[in-house]
């Protein structure tokens, strides 16, 4: 019996960490599928770029990879204002996002992940940190540091990232984008470049988890797919376009994954994500914090 | 011309292709028409749900799997004929099409395309923890020595059937594609809420056209375990299909049945030269990019091409 509890309460440890990751990786997003309306099915793409970026500046100057993402968010920033741009002016212009951006992103996706095999091979990668090897033992549970830092900079992103929506006049902005477009442009509002810069800063919160994904596992370019439901999974379930729901929502799947890698086994994982995924689809489609 | 009549034309064609093939000495020959021709069929299914609704399908490859792993479970379970397994296979990929597309397709569209690249995965780990099929160890699948109509290898009779899978694919399709079943995808495709306004059963058409496109998937990977011998759940489930399902269609052009077999057989062939002078990773990054550049520039793809220059002659 003693076990059972140690057990649990390390499946829930787990979860909680590994849900505070997947908030990372799901609030891009959150704000890209739930306030812009830009279906990004290749963010896990570019979180994977993130994690391989953090490796090599960890690997050749041995800086920390977090920070290291962190010095480089500007440069995803601005991929992802580039990417927005030739998304809009080849598709969302037209009216033709539902099925040729979808094919254009998943285009991305595919050709990023080849990309990199290219240059990398399929070698699994892992990051280095001063922390990686650290565990804290509190009573029968484990604190590993490689999840614990992750969990606590992506918490710092996650909420610096909603009180940047709600308290700045730009954040707000955002978010009116996200609830009537027609009604901004109408007040004088460039709703183009309001979508632009918040589209990059999605973009930016990938390449930063990227690096938190590199410190808790090794990497290979075709894992990237794996995410792509969990995102969802996350967004939708939280409620499109709302951080505190992709923050529950991530807090949901991160311990049911690690129920059932405890308690079925490692490999049924990935099914997990899926499932709560078609599950909300099909009874709650507009999620557990939904508008 | 009537259905019948291209029905009639489409077998006549693929009996003669397999009748030419006897002439065929060199066997690469035949492993290479059979992959190019699943992928006609495999884009000629992705674009009946794709194509003429509008509704993008990233689970190619999880249709096709379900099409290869019930072939396998037949197999170590009962060694029926191949008949059986193909039938067999082709409708329990339509059933998984039924029943995704009625899960999803109430929604908005873009949560069945979503739906569909999770399901990949989900099947994924399903088939890597189901031992009965191989599990993550792959299965092995012997080719039975006894050849029907005197054929000398057994290769022979899976360029034979899919061939056939092929003409049966773009026959469904071009049916679809004429009757009132396509005007009425057509019109989802256009504005779904016009035509649910007109009285266009648009849920009924879209779960039909998710059916009949997942079937036709799941049909073009029944043949894939004798095709390889060996089969591990990453060949099956492998993304390439799904990427070229939705690439072949794009660059050949959505709206009619002939888009998707020029787009296959043209990017089919470019891939199978580049696999063998290249190498294959380099083989997908240009699918890749073809898709990534024709969504962008030449967003009707080459029958867009066709028609343009059709309108520019009759002035």
């Amino acid at each position: 019996m003693e076990s059972t509890t140690a057990l649990v309460l390390n499946a829930v440890i787990a979860g909680l960490l590994l849900g505070g990751f997947y908030a990372a990786v799901s609030v891009g997003v959150s704000i890209s599928f739930g306030m812009l309306d830009v279906v990004n099915i290749a963010h896990p793409a570019f979180i994977i770029l993130g994690s391989y970026a953090a490796y090599i500046v960890n690997d050749r100057l041995g800086v920390d990879p977090i920070v290291a993402s962190l010095v480089l968010s500007p440069l995803f920033f601005l991929l992802g204002m580039a990417i927005y741009r030739v998304y809009y002016l080849c598709f969302e212009r037209r009216g033709q996002e539902s099925l040729r951006g979808l094919a254009f992103f998943f285009g991305i996706l595919f050709i990023t992940e080849v990309a990199l095999i290219l240059v990398f091979g399929v070698d699994y990668r892992l990051a280095r940190a001063a922390y990686s090897e650290t565990t804290w033992r509190l009573g029968p549970v484990d604190f590993p540091l490689r999840l614990v830092v992750p969990f606590l900079v992506s918490l710092a992103m996650v909420i610096g990232i909603e009180a940047f929506l709600t308290h700045t006049f730009f954040g707000r902005a955002v978010l009116a984008v996200a609830q009537d477009a027609l009604a901004l442009r109408l007040m004088g509002v460039d709703t183009l470049r309001v979508k632009e810069r918040a589209f990059a800063l999605s973009i930016a919160t990938a390449g930063v988890a990227g690096a938190f994904l590199v410190v808790i596992q090794p990497v290979q370019p075709a894992i990237g797919r794996e995410y792509i439901g969990l995102v969802f999974a996350v967004c939708v379930l939280g409620g499109m376009g709302s951080i505190r729901g992709t923050l529950a929502g991530a807090f949901i799947l991160g311990l049911a994954e690690s129920f059932t890698s405890t308690f079925a086994g490692p490999s049924w994982a990935p099914a997990v994500s899926f499932g709560i995924l078609l599950a909300t689809l099909a009874f709650r489609p507009s999620g557990l914090f939904g508008r | 011309m009537s259905n019948r009549a291209f029905a009639a034309l489409a077998l006549a064609v693929a009996a003669a292709l397999i009748a030419a093939s006897t002439l065929v000495t060199n066997d690469y020959f035949f492993s290479a028409a059979y992959t190019v021709l699943q992928f006609v069929v495999l884009a000629t299914a992705w674009n009946v749900l794709g194509g003429y609704a509008g509704y993008v399908n990233f689970g190619s490859a999880a249709f096709f799997a379900v099409g290869a792993y019930s072939s396998i479970f037949l197999y170590k379970w009962a060694h029926p004929p191949l008949v059986v397994m193909i039938v067999v296979g082709t409708l329990a990929a339509a059933l998984l099409g039924l029943a995704v597309g009625y899960l999803t397709l109430r929604l908005r569209g873009v949560f069945f395309a979503i739906a569909t690249l999770a399901l990949a995965v989900m099947l994924f780990t399903f088939v890597v923890n189901w031992d009965y099929v191989g599990g993550a160890r792959g299965a092995y699948i012997l080719q039975p020595r006894e050849l029907p109509f005197g054929l000398k290898r057994y290769i022979h009779v899976l360029y034979g059937a899919m061939v056939l899978m092929a003409a049966v694919a773009l026959v469904v399709a071009r049916t679809i594609e004429t009757s009132a079943i396509g005007r009425g995808l057509a019109a989802i495709r256009d504005d779904e809420m016009a035509a649910e306004c007109a009285g266009v059963p648009t849920l009924r058409l879209k779960i039909f056209a998710a059916a009949v496109s997942g079937g036709l998937m799941g049909m073009a990977g029944t043949t894939f375990p004798y095709y390889l011998s060996y089969v591990e759940p990453s060949a099956a489930f492998n993304l390439s299909y799904a990427v070229n399902s939705i690439a072949m269609p794009l660059i050949g052009g959505m709206m009619t049945w002939p888009g998707p077999l020029i787009g296959a057989l043209l990017l089919g062939t470019v891939q199978q030269l580049v696999q063998v002078t290249v190498s294959s990773e380099w083989n997908l990054l240009i699918v890749g990019a073809l898709l990534v550049l024709f969504v962008t520039i030449a967003p009707s793809g080459i029958m867009g091409w066709v028609a343009a220059w059709k309108r520019r002659k009759k002035k």
